[in-house]
């Protein structure tokens, strides 16, 4: 575990590092296009600033942002007594050291992610849809990947290189706004006070400064995905670990892949922090994949028949996809042999579609404290949490029942 | 005075590296008690669950009164086990009972929609999960903590200080102890 971690952090303060260099590069290229060279030295102070702010922001409430923005809603274990178990038997399986938060998106798209800086203080937060949708194992294998993210520290990570790559959108957008409105803006600015020449060497400038922001968020953006790439696959082989039970993450990702509901509330930079790709509906899988390819994870899962450690996994990789693996050589090779479970023995009526909107529609009004009354001729009320009064009439037969609080 | 300081030297080293080895193995055994102690906390769930189980299947399968006692039973001997051993035993026959009991619901369709009961299987299944979570650890835990009390230098400060081996935590259950019988009539 260790060594992965380690290979992990290496990684990452390459892809950092990089990541700076583009950011310092972008804002002394953009201060020159605003200021001439002079400019060069303020727009470096300027990308720093920006990097900062947005720094010590994503530090002090990264992670309630993020889940504020997803419309994420904390819950206690009375709202979903089976996801809040399925957390609390990967958090003991896993050894964290203090219980996840546990959240619910108010959304019919299955789908999941894990947020905060270190263990100590994780949230995980997952779709209502997922919840319908999914039977005990499946679950159980989708939070052993978002607790392995959480073991593997890949949420400090992708906070630091979401800032990072945020820092460099937001510039690069800025600059490139200001010349489609001002309409070569700075440029005309600048040389109405020098000399003609001058202005020459301005418009070289500009033309410069255009093509790196339109190249550096791109680059940026393929720096992050092919690493959080990686790191989706390290997750699964964790799940599997902690389950070890293969299938039912295998089993959980094709009904998140076979679900076309897009989530309305990720969005570029939130993107791998999902278990599958939200905007995987929109287009083809390519460079700009933030996850690979979910099909193939499901096969290399699939093809682990014999024993649930690192090694099994790496071995399932090879088989199916080729080359070395994804598991850190060392980590592979001492692993010690970790035994297949059976299934556990629920059975959920699944597959109903009608069954599950209603089950995702009940989900919703739980979350938002809705009240659900039982008249006498059997029919379910619900009831809104900010209903006035005491008092309900059942639409059906009429009796009135009270509102209990 | 020479021999003396030597001898002298000899015993402060002795007492120090006795100090050490002592303190090594009071932090095994204790992390073996906190180990043990998280899967004790799920085994008590586990135990008070049942008789709401129990409770709640009662007025749906009245014909079925062996598997009640059987359980009942399997559950009050669980909660009479003293050692690391015994519970290994008895927490192995509540399993059993427990898991052909879930059998016998399967002809109970009523049972198996009513909603409190729905809710205590989950508990139910949720408790056995972190129990064998819990098992990994602990005897991960047992494992370290044998093979210091046992190999020297560590075995002699054991020794003296009455450390004892503790025993693994395996929940058998009677199906997969039995040889299976073959017949080639």
């Amino acid at each position: 575990m260790w060594e992965q971690i380690r290979v992990n952090k290496r990684n990452s303060v390459l892809l950092l590092g990089a990541m700076a260099l583009a950011l310092a590069a972008l804002g002394f290229v953009l201060g020159m296009a605003f200021g001439g060279p002079d400019g060069g030295f303020i727009g470096l102070i300027v990308a720093t600033a920006v990097w900062l702010v947005l720094m010590l922001i994503s530090f002090a409430s990264g992670d309630k942002i993020l889940l504020a923005s997803s419309k994420a809603v904390p819950v206690t274990h009375d709202v979903h007594p089976q996801l809040f178990n399925v957390v609390e038997e990967m958090k003991i399986a896993a050894n964290l050291p203090k219980m996840p938060d546990i959240y619910i998106i108010n959304e019919a798209a299955p789908n999941a992610f894990a947020t905060g800086r270190s263990p100590e203080s994780a949230s995980v937060a997952v779709t209502a849809g997922l919840l319908a949708k999914l039977n005990r194992d499946e679950l159980q294998g989708v939070i052993a990947h978002e607790v392995s993210h959480i073991v593997n520290r890949d949420i400090l990570f992708v906070t630091l290189a979401g800032v990072m790559l945020g820092s460099i959108v937001l510039l690069s957008q800025v600059f490139l706004r200001s010349m489609w409105y001002g309409g070569m803006g700075p440029s005309r600015r600048y040389s109405s006070r020098s000399s003609s020449n001058q202005g020459g060497a301005q418009i070289v400038f500009v033309i410069i400064a255009l093509v790196a922001a339109i190249l550096a968020p791109i680059m940026a953006q393929l720096l992050y995905f092919a690493l959080s790439r990686r790191r989706e696959y390290l997750a699964d082989a964790g799940a599997v670990r902690l389950t070890r039970y293969p299938e039912g993450l295998a089993s959980a990702l094709e009904k998140i892949a076979s679900d076309r509901t897009p989530l309305k509330a990720a969005n570029k930079v939130t993107a791998p922090m999902y278990i599958s790709n939200p905007f995987r509906a929109l287009k083809a899988e390519n460079l700009y994949s933030t996850h690979p390819p979910i099909e193939e994870r499901i096969r290399i899962l699939r093809a682990m028949s014999h024993g649930a450690s690192f090694k099994d996994y790496s071995d399932a990789y090879s088989r199916t996809v080729g080359g070395s693996g994804v598991i850190p050589a060392r980590e592979a090779r001492h692993a010690e042999p970790v035994e297949l479970r059976q299934p556990s023995a629920e059975s959920k009526p699944q597959e109903d579609r009608k069954r599950q909107i209603h089950d995702i529609g009940d989900i919703i009004r739980t979350v938002n404290r809705f009240a659900f009354l039982t008249c006498a001729c059997g029919i379910k009320m619900k009831v809104p949490p900010g209903f006035k009064g005491d008092k309900v009439k059942c639409p059906r037969c009429g009796r009135i029942s009270s509102v209990h609080t | 005075m020479w021999p003396l300081l030597i001898i002298g030297v000899i015993v402060l080293v002795a007492i120090v590296a006795l100090i050490g080895i002592y303190n090594a193995l009071v932090r095994l055994r204790n992390q073996v008690d906190n180990a043990w102690s998280q899967i004790d906390v799920q085994l008590k769930r586990r135990h008070d669950l049942i008789p709401n189980l129990v409770e709640t299947a009662k007025g749906y399968m009245q014909h079925e009164r062996q598997t009640f006692e059987s359980i009942t039973q399997a559950r009050s001997q669980a909660m009479g086990a003293k050692t690391v051993e015994q519970a290994s035993r008895a927490e192995g026959m509540l399993s059993d009972a427990l898991s052909k009991f879930m059998l016998v619901v399967e002809n109970y369709p009523e049972l198996k929609a009513n909603q409190n009961f729905l809710a205590l299987q989950e508990e139910l299944t949720s408790t056995e999960n972190k129990i064998a979570f819990a098992r990994q650890g602990y005897n991960d835990q047992v494992l370290f903590y044998n093979n210091k009390i046992q190999m020297f230098p560590s075995n002699v400060v054991a020794g003296m200080f009455n450390f004892t081996k503790r025993d693994f935590f395996e929940i058998e259950n009677a199906a997969e102890r039995e040889v299976p019988k073959v017949s080639f009539s």
